[in-house]
């Protein structure tokens, strides 16, 4: 009954919340008991933010805005010139200065069952593992309204949009009894049905350009903390070595 | 009237305001004349590195509330708006969020000095008092902090702390929604959590730690060997024999500290300000919401020692208050440890092998507890949070035995080297 303890407070709390509305008991983060794919971001790669960024402009921000994120802001940490910003990558807006927002009008909700996320903050939220293995882990399931379901995010309201870059593919059929086993992911959990425009290491290529773009947008400011943060490391070992011999000097005559 | 000459004899500029403010005194009283111990050793680092964290709080915090919004609808945006827009925001909002943990691994050390070197014992009792006190505020302000940011786990994390007001008996359900400000955590709880956080609690802070400071320059500080330095003077100078000016051996000894704790706590801010996910939990990058409840609650992670004991204790009589007792009592039986301890000795360098024991399974326990309280409950967390929960409690309750019935080693006159 000690065990309940935890569950109670947690239900108190709840209880307390689902008084005001409905609850939906939407577990954020769960990976439905899948194993990621190891993946680890490096938004510090410009040539795969930005073309990252190229593929989430004509992919995904037709439905997912970047709201955090500014378009010159993006230009100016990814190098990317002026005209090519105007030209390729700004489709929402005219405004240089405005954040990413979507063309999509709000009824959207009824297409898809909810409003697209905003994503500026997912690879945070979520982590860019699992934003990697959800891009991959799309399949066929003639059961869900869009036919098409995920691994990751089982019952997950979104179309595969990269189908024509990835082809279709299925659960593979050993696999399919145990859905929340925690099997291993990748080749063997799918098969292909139907091969898509991109060979699979270039669509696995694809997609890491696309998280390493979204891990950028999480955190614009990420690279050039990390490197401030090594003239900070350069200059505290330096003051560490001169405290040090100060304090020597000062305590000399402490006996 | 101002005394004309001041005992000091200083001229100009400073002889004027000495005629007129204890300057020259206060100097050197605090700093120049304050005869600390000569055998500090690394465990006297953490006092005036919880201090340096506290400056960084407030300083970081200043800029923080220049550009954070409170408010439901406001809170997130703003933050992302300070990460991002702000000049330096995200190294700024990085120092606070970090140092709100760096305040208590430091604040941890510091008191466990405290329990190693008995520096609670006569006639150390209120600094230990006002020490207890100032983990005590240290805790609520680090909650309202923690909320702040109006993120899912901060929306979650107030529901659980706010709701546990609810299990004190008949007044709890009304008490809950008068803390709340509203039947649910709102827009109402965020506002006050925020004037709590950037005005109340700070302000008892800061006199609680200049209280802490004054009631230890008024009686001097232990010191490893737990000797008493004031007892062997020179009876011409009246100086302690083993003491040595605070400024300028232990400022410039507290620098290397300093330049030792920026290094780790720069590299977490500029590397990892994440924490591994404890520092910055990654349910708090999703606006709070109602109606989407992270799949594991925790607190952050220096409440895990208290939360362990909250889910260990078992509900009965229908209700739940004996976990918030419990978890209360924890943080209470700190201010009964300057009485609790009956030992002839204070540093655990002379005690005997039961309070050397003893403190040793404590500070396993605690570290433990904590592990356990973030994990997601199962049958083993709670048994060994229920059994760290009984070790917890046995350290301070059987502490009047054991320090009183072991065999201590003859404490030496003077400080050893």
């Amino acid at each position: 009954m000690n065990l309940l303890m935890n569950q109670t407070l947690t239900r108190l709390a709840r209880a307390a919340v689902v008084a005001a509305g409905a609850l939906v008991a939407n577990v954020a983060g769960a990976n439905a008991g899948v194993e990621l794919l190891p993946f680890t971001a490096d938004s510090g790669n410009t040539a795969s933010v930005q073309r990252g960024a190229r593929n989430f402009m004509a992919y995904c921000s037709g439905c997912h805005s970047l709201k955090y994120l500014r378009y010159n802001r993006m230009a100016e940490d990814l190098n990317i010139p002026d005209d090519v910003l105007k030209k390729n990558l700004m489709f929402t807006s005219d405004k240089a200065g405005d954040p990413i927002k979507v063309a999509m009008p709000a009824a959207s909700e009824q297409w898809f069952g909810r409003v697209p996320p905003d994503l500026s903050l997912e690879t945070r939220a979520r982590g860019a593992n699992w934003v990697y293995t959800y891009l991959l882990s799309f399949y066929l399931d003639e059961s869900r309204p869009l036919g098409v379901n995920n691994t990751v995010l089982v019952g997950a309201s979104m179309p595969h949009v990269l189908w024509e870059l990835q082809g279709w593919q299925k659960k593979a059929e050993h696999k399919a009894e145990g859905e929340h086993g925690g099997e291993h992911h990748g080749g063997s959990a799918f098969e292909k049905v139907t091969e898509g425009s991109l060979k699979p290491a270039e669509y696995e290529a694809f997609v890491g350009d696309l998280v390493n773009f979204l891990d950028y947008a999480s955190e614009p400011g990420k690279q050039a903390r990390i490197s401030l943060g090594l003239k900070v490391m350069l200059y505290l070992f330096g003051l560490l070595v001169l405290t040090y011999l100060l304090k020597k000097e000062f305590w000399r005559d402490v006996h | 009237m101002a005394i004309t000459p001041n005992p000091y004899k200083t001229t100009g500029a400073l002889g004027w305001i000495d005629d007129r403010f204890p300057l020259t005194k206060m100097w050197k009283e605090h700093l120049s004349e304050y005869y600390a111990p000569k055998n500090f050793n690394f465990w006297y680092f953490f006092g005036s590195l919880a201090l340096l964290v506290l400056v960084n709080q407030l300083l970081t915090g200043i800029f923080l509330t220049m550009h954070y919004k409170p408010g439901a609808e406001t809170a997130f945006d703003s933050v992302e708006y300070i990460m991002r827009d702000v000049p330096w925001g995200n190294v700024i909002r990085y120092m606070h969020s970090t140092g709100a943990s760096a305040f208590f691994v430091v604040v941890f050390m510091h008191m466990f000095r405290g329990l190693m070197y008995g520096s609670y014992q006569k006639p150390r009792e209120l600094i230990w008092v006002f020490g207890a006190l100032i983990f005590l505020v240290l805790m609520a302000e680090a909650f309202c902090g923690y909320v702040l940011p109006w993120g899912n786990m901060s929306y979650w994390g107030a529901a659980v702390i706010i709701n546990l007001f609810g299990t004190i008996p008949f007044i709890g359900p009304d008490l809950v929604v008068w803390i709340q400000g509203d039947f649910v955590p709102s827009d109402a709880t965020l506002n006050r959590l925020f004037s709590i956080h950037v005005i109340a609690l700070p302000f008892v802070l800061v006199g609680l730690v200049v209280a802490h400071i004054l009631a230890l320059h008024e009686v001097g500080s232990n010191n490893p060997d737990g000797v008493e330095i004031k007892k062997n003077k020179d009876p011409a100078t009246g100086i302690p024999k083993d003491g040595i000016p605070f400024h300028p051996y232990y400022t410039v000894k507290d620098l290397v500290g300093v330049a030792g704790f920026l290094i780790i706590f720069c590299a977490v801010i500029f590397f990892m300000p994440d924490g591994g996910g404890y520092f910055l939990e990654a349910p708090n990058f999703t606006p709070a919401s109602q109606t989407n409840t992270p799949e594991h609650i925790t607190p952050a992670w220096y409440f895990g020692t208290y939360y362990a004991m909250l889910r260990a204790t078992p509900s009965f009589a229908g209700t739940q208050i004996w976990g918030v007792i419990v978890m209360g009592a924890a943080v209470v039986i700190l201010f009964f440890v300057p009485w609790l301890d009956k030992s002839k000795v204070k540093s655990i360098r002379y005690k005997g092998v039961l309070s050397k024991t003893a403190l040793g399974i404590f500070a396993v326990n605690f570290v433990v507890l904590n592990y356990y309280g973030l994990q997601p409950p199962s049958a083993l967390v709670q048994l060994v949070s229920q059994i760290g929960t009984v070790i917890y409690f046995a350290f301070f309750l059987l502490m009047p035995w054991y320090s009183a019935a072991e065999t201590t080693k003859p404490v030496p006159d003077r400080v050893t080297e």
